[in-house]
């Protein structure tokens, strides 16, 4: 499997919610500046795993891990690790857009401002460019003092995308960004996940084949806790190594 | 949309909806005759002299001033003692705290200790306030009697408005590097303050009306002299109620006097608790802009 310096090794990655174990032994590389998707049927532990990689399962008492995942060749799962620090640098999208009560303007700027910028022109230039990296500027640049939400879905998603590149990080995280919009959206969104990968590594869960295919160049296959396959995400389309992987994207099954 | 229905399903839709009334109604029915009652009868005691001076002539005459005095000084110290103390036990009980079976007993204990006899907190207020830490019969062990009276209320209604924000708001600062408190801070106490102080209020609207908790730490039957300091005794309004509706040597003769009192009292709950959904709506309003 040719590939880039990896950004994130993941090695032998176990998970657990109480006794129930949602993650076993996983082993996934994500490459810097590529794209990598992580597919499978519902409750195969796609988002548990994406949310391992910015600590967000870190808020869900009695869970449990074990195995070592690495951003930068340290590791970030130590109870040691800065996990503020590592959320800076590992941004992080969720399945329903999840804009803050807040303007347009205040919510691009939240991040910027917990970190202590208050510069009025430093915040108004990073938003602009975030909202125009997130491709929303141009629907949105008469409206910023307006509450987030009055855009529609699709739009509250950009702008969360917009939210999260504002802070400038290395790794975005995007957990199924398309399952509560409409078509339309959705394709925007891919198209800006295609810019993302020029400047940013992206991993996105999505229960969606065809956008996987469509947006990845490295795709996991999991299924019940494991990974089935990992592999470019051509070959795990048009070539796929194993059965199950065959079932799934041939829609046997899922 | 309206669905046709027909015979037996539509008697028994419209009796259903009739019994619902009537129940509405009912209660309707007898806050407004208590709210008349109260007014025709306390109505004609209001007057500018009955409100700014003390009673004299063994409370048959003159006003309720001290008073209107003692119920707002002691409502402060409740204030001062419940808001703060109430909203951060919400804060780390709702955000904190991990739920395990002691903070379940915890949260029992507290809805519990909101069923508690006000008389019962009067004794422990004695106890406590007036004996032990020796803040002698006055103001402040008044007023902390009757704030542990409403922390409870304030405890669980705070902790109600923050388990109404959303947790993608505390996710989404968490995932931009917010650390808990700031996410807290920012993106949840802005938006659960309307509702934490609306309960609040309500519970301090409450305590204001209690007779029992203050009659044995700090309510005086009839002070010649308004309260000094925090340690001096004072008058109050519910107990001031009490003793001219039961105790007084010509009730007969008190009555219009016990009456406008209750007006007061009624008008002052009345007014705090307006006063929190004023509150509670230039929030909102400015939340929504």
């Amino acid at each position: 499997m040719q590939n880039g310096k990896p950004k994130i090794e993941v090695k032998n990655l176990n998970f657990y919610y109480g006794n129930t174990q949602a993650l076993k032994n996983l082993n996934i590389i994500c490459p810097e500046k590529k794209v990598t998707a992580i597919i499978g049927p519902s409750g195969c532990g796609k988002s548990t795993f994406i949310r391992t990689l910015n600590r967000m399962n870190d808020v869900i008492p009695n869970t449990r891990v074990s195995g070592e995942i690495y951003l930068d060749g340290q590791s970030i799962v130590s109870a040691k690790v800065d996990v503020v620090e590592l959320r800076k640098r590992v941004g992080m999208v969720f399945q329903k857009p999840n804009p803050f009560p807040k303007s347009i303007f205040d919510n691009v700027a939240y991040g910027l401002r917990i970190y202590g910028h208050t510069d009025r022109r430093k915040l108004a230039e990073t938003v602009e460019r975030s909202l125009h990296h997130a491709a929303l500027w141009d629907e949105v640049k008469d409206r910023l003092e307006e509450n987030a939400f009055s855009l529609s879905g699709g739009q509250q998603q950009r702008l969360c995308i917009a939210r999260a590149l504002a802070v400038e990080p290395e790794v975005i995280l995007f957990d199924e960004p398309c399952s509560a919009i409409d078509p339309i959206a959705t394709a925007k969104i891919e198209d800006l996940i295609h810019k993302l990968k020029q400047d940013y590594t992206v991993v996105i869960v999505t229960h969606n084949m065809q956008q996987a295919a469509r947006v990845s160049d490295f795709t996991a296959f999991m299924m019940l806790g494991e990974v089935v396959e990992f592999d470019v995400t051509e070959k795990i389309f048009t070539n796929p190594g194993n059965k199950l992987t065959e079932d799934y994207i041939t829609g046997r099954f899922g | 949309m309206r669905q046709r229905l027909r015979g037996k399903k539509k008697i028994i839709q419209w009796a259903g909806f009739f019994l619902l009334r009537v129940c509405l109604y009912l209660v309707l029915g007898v806050l407004l005759l208590f709210l008349y009652d109260v007014g025709t009868k306390g109505g004609g005691a209001i007057s500018w002299q009955f409100l700014s001076q003390a009673p004299r002539r063994g409370m048959t005459e003159g006003g309720i001033f001290p008073a209107i005095i003692g119920t707002f000084l002691v409502t402060m110290v409740t204030a001062i003692l419940a808001i703060p103390l109430g909203m951060f036990a919400a804060i780390y009980l709702n955000e904190y705290a991990r739920q395990t079976r002691i903070t379940r007993i915890i949260r029992l204990s507290i809805r519990n200790l909101s069923g508690v006899p006000s008389i019962v907190y009067g004794l422990f207020g004695v106890i406590l306030f007036v004996n032990i830490l020796k803040f002698g019969t006055s103001i402040l062990s008044a007023g902390l009697t009757l704030g542990l009276l409403t922390l409870p209320w304030t405890i669980t209604a705070s902790e109600e408005a923050l388990k109404t924000i959303p947790n993608s708001y505390r996710e989404g600062a968490l995932a931009l590097g917010a650390t808990k408190w700031q996410s807290i801070r920012t993106n949840v106490l802005p938006y659960a303050l309307p509702g934490m102080l609306t309960g609040t209020v309500l519970g301090l609207a409450r305590a204001a009306g209690e007779t029992a908790p203050i009659m044995f730490t700090g309510a005086a039957f009839y002070l010649p002299y308004l309260p000094k300091s925090l340690k001096d005794q004072f008058m109050a309004l519910p107990y001031h109620l009490y003793i001219m509706a039961t105790q007084h040597h010509d009730i007969a003769k008190v009555r219009p006097l016990a009456y406008g009192t209750a007006l007061v009292l009624i008008a002052m709950v009345l007014g705090m608790n307006m006063a929190a959904v004023i509150v509670r709506y230039r929030l909102r309003k400015k939340r929504r802009t």
